[in-house]
């Protein structure tokens, strides 16, 4: 059966390419800012309950339903502690370069979902946490936070709602981990951003030690559109479990790399046609994908071919849709130095709070570097194999697991490739018929 | 995180920048910061006021500009924090420039989907009008680093200078660049190659009506 793809009147970001400005006159006329006050009057439940019926599933990589950890958020205050929404604008893992479109071309969809979600949660304020080296996308959205304060959208009596909220930018300035919710949170609050113990969890004691809740960029900017075409508007694309639409990134060894918007399930062949022109030198040119960033592990090609890009389906993989960032690499990728690359990038933005990552990272690149001249034998490839399930589950934070999973994957799939350069580099005769 | 920069002479630097303090234009952009963050929640500022600091040491300096310990402690001292946690922050984050950078601090992503594309290509490009990974060139116009994962991915390869983004490079537009910034010529930033953002090179093939006008779909909904 032919997959049906998203047609335009359906994308949410139509201006994700910015073309058009991202101004707030040329976004109202894009339907932007549209009667909020209305969708605000529904009340806090009814709106956390068509996201919840709609399917969301949060966007910046774990995909935890989005109106479920809305619903987490104290109902109200015996303590006086306001709440705060955090927007994790923080996008740093390898291949994804989706917010960046949203913070430069779509501003006003994000700060009119803040307002929503904010309203929803009983927020008061929302911060919106971009990375520091988005330099010119944080001027684009401090210019749009400014357009809606003087348009009364937001501040005292926000969209003429009754509602009173504030929106700010804070940026970052270069560390990949305060991508982690409450790392994010330990830089808001002026600290280096190191991951906190769980629990408390952030609802509970975030920033501030008030309640929090952190949401990705995409899972706020597609917040009013939602509401405004209803839950099973939504719930229409993707399969179950796996709903709404979703912004691709595909980076690598296509004809033509590209951003775009998709239903989400999307068989990946259909989606590199479509959308990419197809891969560098043909489809039997095809050697692996990381399909969702990173941290995700790899997918050998005549795995990948026919999957639907969404959560189940590469779940299934033993691999993940993560921000749906998809790295695509064909034959003449030197597979062990990609993923070693990776390894680098780890150990680089271990923050050094737990000893599983701080020296295992560095420690799993050195024997991935040599590696990839095979210089080690066979059995350090076990001891590899081990040392990353050491660091995995061991640490504060994920970023441990998302060291080891990318060396675990080339070991499940590329361990002939590994061993054939281990007894390449020792003398034996070359095995011709290499792994690629 | 990063490899520790080597710190200039401590008495140097401290007759140099020992009086820093904000001019009157960034004193207003500080106090604007802080104002985004609740009463006595002023440290949360500290990553802006200490970019700030370092941007008008970069316009003193004729560069992108660094964080000499002085101007770290009059930041701290400004948000009444200890000087110890202001500098905690400053060697966190790679952003801050520990010590002098060049006229141009010249940022080449190498993490795996720029490399796949091509980024030792850029690499070589730089290296061949003299630059070397965390040196700056003896003209003093180059600081050379190799950087993590930038977030341009659809476009790569590609190189953060200064605050600008060239995206969609190779080894010769990356030649031309480093030759045009020498000689003082504006460039234009973004995509080499003539994309206007991540849409497929040679054109969008989707949402094709939002090329010439800011189309409004709800019509169709």
């Amino acid at each position: 059966m032919a997959f049906d793809f998203l047609q335009d009147k359906d994308r949410i970001f139509t201006n994700v390419y910015g073309f058009q400005s991202w101004d707030l006159k040329a976004a109202q006329k894009r339907g932007d800012w549209d009667n909020t006050a209305d969708i605000i009057k529904r009340g806090n439940d009814k709106i956390i309950n068509e996201m919840k019926e709609s399917g969301l599933r949060g966007r910046g990589g774990a995909g935890f339903p989005t109106g479920l950890k809305w619903s987490f958020m104290p109902k109200e205050s015996p303590d006086g502690r306001p709440s705060f929404l955090v927007i994790n604008a923080d996008e740093s893992e390898p291949g994804s370069c989706k917010d960046r479109e949203i913070l430069r071309n779509d501003p006003h969809k994000l700060i009119e979902g803040a307002l929503i979600a904010g309203f929803a949660m009983r927020a008061r304020a929302a911060y919106i946490y971009i990375r520091g080296e988005y330099i010119m996308e944080a001027k684009v959205m401090e210019a749009a936070v400014k357009e809606a304060y003087d348009a009364g959208l937001i501040g005292k009596n926000a969209a003429k709602s009754g509602y009173d909220f504030d929106v700010f930018v804070h940026r970052g300035a270069g560390a990949y981990i305060c991508g982690e919710e409450t790392a994010m949170i330990e830089s808001l609050e002026g600290k280096k951003g190191q991951p906190r113990l769980k629990p408390p969890f952030p609802a509970g004691a975030g920033l501030y030690g008030c309640p929090t809740t952190v949401n990705n960029v995409e899972s706020i900017a597609v917040v009013p559109t939602i509401l405004r075409r209803g839950a099973s508007w939504f719930a229409s694309f993707g399969r179950e479990n796996n709903h709404g639409t979703k912004l691709f990134q595909v980076s690598g060894h296509v004809e033509k790399p590209a951003v775009f918007e998709e239903a989400m399930s999307i068989p990946f062949k259909d989606m590199i046609e479509k959308h990419c022109g197809g891969i560098t030198g043909g489809w039997d040119n095809l050697l692996a994908v990381i399909p969702g960033g990173s941290s995700v592990p790899l997918v050998p090609a005549h795995e990948i071919m026919d999957a639907p890009m969404d959560f189940d389906g590469l779940s299934a993989l033993k691999s993940g849709l993560g921000t749906a960032a998809v790295i695509v690499m064909d034959k003449s990728t030197d597979i062990v130095r990609a993923i070693s690359r990776l390894s680098y990038f780890y150990k680089h933005e271990s923050c050094g709070q737990c000893t599983p990552c701080r020296e295992g990272t560095g420690w799993m690149w050195r024997v991935m570097e040599r590696l990839r001249d095979g210089d080690a034998t066979i059995e350090e490839i076990d001891t590899l194999h081990e040392v990353t399930k050491q660091v995995e589950g061991h640490t504060i934070c994920a970023l441990g697991d998302a060291a080891a999973w990318p060396i675990q994957g080339l070991i499940r799939h590329f361990r002939p490739e590994l061993e054939r350069r281990i007894r390449e580099n020792a003398g034996a005769e070359p095995v011709m018929e290499a792994a690629e | 995180m990063a490899e520790a920069p080597n710190i200039p002479d401590e008495l140097e630097v401290r007759a140099k920048w020992g009086d820093f303090k904000f001019t009157p234009a960034n004193e207003k952009l500080a106090k604007w910061q802080i104002a985004k963050y609740p009463e006595g929640r002023q440290k949360s500022a500290v990553m802006a006021l200490l970019d700030l600091a370092q941007r008008q040491v970069g316009a003193d300096t004729e560069t992108q500009g660094w964080l000499p310990v002085p101007v770290i402690e009059y930041v701290a001292a400004y948000l009444d924090m200890p000087y110890m946690r202001a500098y905690e922050v400053a060697t966190f984050y790679t952003m801050y420039n520990l010590a002098p950078v060049g006229r141009f601090h010249v940022q080449v992503c190498g993490t795996t989907p720029c490399m796949l594309r091509g980024s030792d290509d850029v690499m070589a490009a730089c290296k061949n009008k003299g630059m070397a990974k965390g040196k700056t060139t003896p003209d003093g116009l180059f600081t050379l680093t190799e950087v993590e994962c930038m977030g341009n991915c659809s476009n790569a390869p590609m190189v953060q200078i200064n605050d600008d983004n060239y995206e969609d490079l190779d080894y010769d537009i990356m030649t031309r660049i480093l030759e045009d910034l020498a000689d003082g010529k504006e460039i234009p930033v973004g995509s080499q190659i003539g994309r206007k953002t991540s849409e497929p090179e040679g054109g969008p093939v989707v949402l094709k009506e939002m090329v010439k006008a800011n189309h409004d779909y709800r019509e169709e909904w």
